[in-house]
């Protein structure tokens, strides 16, 4: 699959359109033109409809939106409404509000963490298993398991796990390390860590299939040479394999980063309401919690404003200081 | 040193690079069997890595379905033992309870709907942007790919309140449609280069036996993408599939029963309310995995290679 997409061209921009055989003739042209035009609506339409009413249609409403205070059965007659118009008030109170300011630090914490942790263990693990072994392939399948669950059904299953009389603990118990038994999603102190141990263990095999991937485009000949010119098996890792890694590494960061950005469902179902308040609020979280189940659309959209900003500055720094090299211009315009 | 040999010959690559024949490949197989070194001891070390991160894998999943075969009673007096006895009546309470198989199909409707949604609408798009010459096209083209800067996530609350003004909001299509949506940049992204790599001499040929373009769509194009389609519909698919956040906002809120929820709905629904029978939880738990399990062994190379393609360009 990779290999037919990477043939496919380069994807950067449309390009221009293979044109086919036509003819010349004035009148036959003009009548193929009017019928190029219906053929392009109607294929283009019905994605271009659905993509711009609830796509882009709806973003835009996020903005109009977050300048209302809105009541939660909102009707578009409330616009019009001369005392719901508010301003920036929505952004002052929510970059105002302890929550939901922990609840950034939260999705940055998560953010910063995923790769220093999460990468070093795909890469040492990669690194490890990038050789012909028996049983590689259903390795690859095991540890692609958790990340094809959703993100609910492992939420759940950890929040089984992770109950004070849950199997965690009793495992702990049982080896002797009792000591360590704790109240794993209900205490506030610790649940942040516990939800990002989750993630580690819900997304580490997706990157160490990819490091595996990209592992598959490193040279051998380059490893052969060193290792006859007397390198070392880490030095080689450390001064060829990695190194020539670092674009599959720069691009699984940014992916995990603005993933990190967006967390829901594995906090929403996995930590009870009132702990989650307290330590382990994200902005998704809250924007949901505020805009739906607190009734107020408002203030909920100015959350989902902030996140956008949040999200794309994350995304343009990144672009203009690590994946430069990879992908110009790929964050920018949208394109690949 | 021995590690290093190891290392070095891999496997083998998918796509030959030029210059790199089956002769190449033949000659270092023979010269890494002949080369006569001991007992390679990395060997062993390796596995253990690999079990013990396979086992950390799937360590939780199998707690939850063996905790399936166990009664409630047995858990709490011993929450990391095996099961003793054995006992299948969680799993037969579940399996012969409506409400289950009314999430699976209701799951099921919603992923099979979206997919079909996002392969037709896509591949239609996708035929315009990439083999058709009209003003405007890398315009329309750069419009779908910047719909990949807007999260569903970031969409969602006024999606929610369109939804319920245009009276879809409470049904299957509230949740279809706007998955579709949202579906429809990355799609579009991996079948429009993919579109375009088909030579035009073939319609050149297509054109002067005298079929149309539609007729070239239909009958040249649509066969020869097909394994670009069944990425996209797999990614759709499982997209769907595990989608939480659409149906809690769309479906939770409004009139539809519980038990014509999406699966991943009616399992946190079912955990809530039966949260003391914790049995019946791991039970309910491990058959709503099932469905993605199974898929995902029969797609797995497409799903793979769909994320690969995706990270890799």
């Amino acid at each position: 699959m990779p290999a037919l997409l990477e043939s496919a061209g380069p994807a950067t921009s449309a390009g221009p359109a293979p044109s086919p055989a036509s003819s010349t003739r004035p009148s036959r042209r003009r009548a193929g033109t009017i019928r190029k035009r219906i053929e392009i609506a109607v294929f283009a339409g019905p994605a271009l409809v659905v993509f711009l009413g609830f796509v882009i249609l709806p973003v835009l409403l996020a903005a109009v939106y977050s300048l209302y205070n809105l009541p939660p059965a909102f009707k578009w007659e409330n616009l019009a409404e001369p005392e719901r118009f508010i301003g920036l008030d929505n952004y002052v109170r929510a970059l105002t509000t302890p929550e939901f300011l922990r609840a950034i630090g939260n999705n940055f914490t998560i953010l910063v963490l995923s790769p220093l942790i999460q990468g070093p263990i795909a890469i040492m693990v990669a690194l490890l298993l990038n050789r012909r072994m028996r049983g590689r392939s259903v390795f690859r399948l095991l540890i692609f398991v958790p990340y094809v669950l959703a993100e609910v059904i492992a939420g759940l299953s950890w929040k089984l796990l992770l109950q004070p009389q849950g199997g965690v603990n009793a495992m702990l118990e049982a080896v002797g390390l009792g000591a360590l038994q704790q109240n794993w999603l209900a205490d506030p102190n610790i649940a942040l860590w516990t939800m990002f141990g989750i993630l580690t263990w819900k997304y580490v095999g997706f990157a160490i299939i990819l490091m595996l991937a990209g592992l598959q485009g490193v040279p051998e000949e380059l490893s052969e040479a060193a290792s006859i010119d007397g390198a070392g098996w880490w030095q080689i890792q450390r001064h060829i394999t990695i190194p020539l890694l670092g674009p599959t590494i720069r691009i699984w960061a940014f992916l995990s980063m603005i993933g990190a950005l967006q967390l829901f469902d594995m906090v929403w179902v996995t930590v009870a309401p009132t702990v989650r308040s307290m330590s382990t609020e994200t902005m998704a979280t809250y924007m949901v919690q505020q805009g739906q189940f607190a009734g107020q659309p408002g203030y909920g959209s100015a959350i989902a404003v902030i996140l956008f900003l949040i999200s794309l500055v994350v995304a343009l720094v990144y672009q203009r200081f690590a994946l430069r090299r990879d992908l110009a211009g790929a964050v920018t315009t949208g394109v690949r | 040193m021995t590690v290093t040999s190891a290392i070095t010959t891999g496997r083998a690559r998918s796509g030959p690079p030029a210059g790199r024949g089956r002769a190449g490949r033949a000659g270092r197989g023979l010269g890494r069997g002949t080369a006569g070194r001991g007992f390679d001891w990395g060997q062993p070390f390796v596995y253990l890595i690999a079990l013990v991160v396979a086992g950390l894998a799937i360590g939780p999943v199998l707690y939850v379905i063996i905790g399936g075969f166990r009664t409630t009673a047995d858990l709490n007096a011993n929450p990391a033992g095996m099961p003793d006895p054995w006992v299948f009546q969680n799993y037969a309470t579940v399996l012969g309870s409506s409400r289950f198989w009314g999430n699976v199909l209701a799951s099921m409707i919603l992923a099979f709907a979206t997919t079909a949604g996002v392969v037709v609408l896509g591949i239609m798009a996708a035929f315009v942007i990439a083999r058709y010459e009209f003003r405007g096209r890398q315009t329309l083209y750069t419009l779908f790919t910047a719909g990949l800067m807007f999260p569903l996530t970031v969409a969602a609350l006024p999606l929610t309140l369109l939804l319920r003004t245009i009276g879809l909001h409470g049904t299957y299509l509230g949740v279809i449609i706007p998955s579709i949506a949202f579906a429809l940049p990355t799609t579009i992204i991996i079948l429009v280069p993919f579109l375009r790599a088909i030579p035009a001499e073939l319609e050149e040929a297509a054109a002067i036996d005298g079929t149309s373009r539609i007729g070239f769509f239909w009958r040249i194009l649509l066969p020869l993408s097909m394994p670009g389609l069944m990425t996209v519909g797999v990614l759709a698919f499982v997209g769907s599939w595990n989608g939480y956040l659409l149906p809690l906002l769309v479906i939770s809120t409004g009139t539809l029963p519980q038990d014509l929820w999406p699966l991943p709905l009616g399992v946190t629904q079912f955990s809530t309310q039966y949260s003391q029978d914790t049995g019946a939880v791991l039970a309910y738990t491990s058959l709503a995995m099932i469905p993605a399990l199974v898929f995902f062994l029969a797609a797995e190379k497409r799903i793979v290679g769909g994320l690969q393609g995706a990270v890799k360009g």
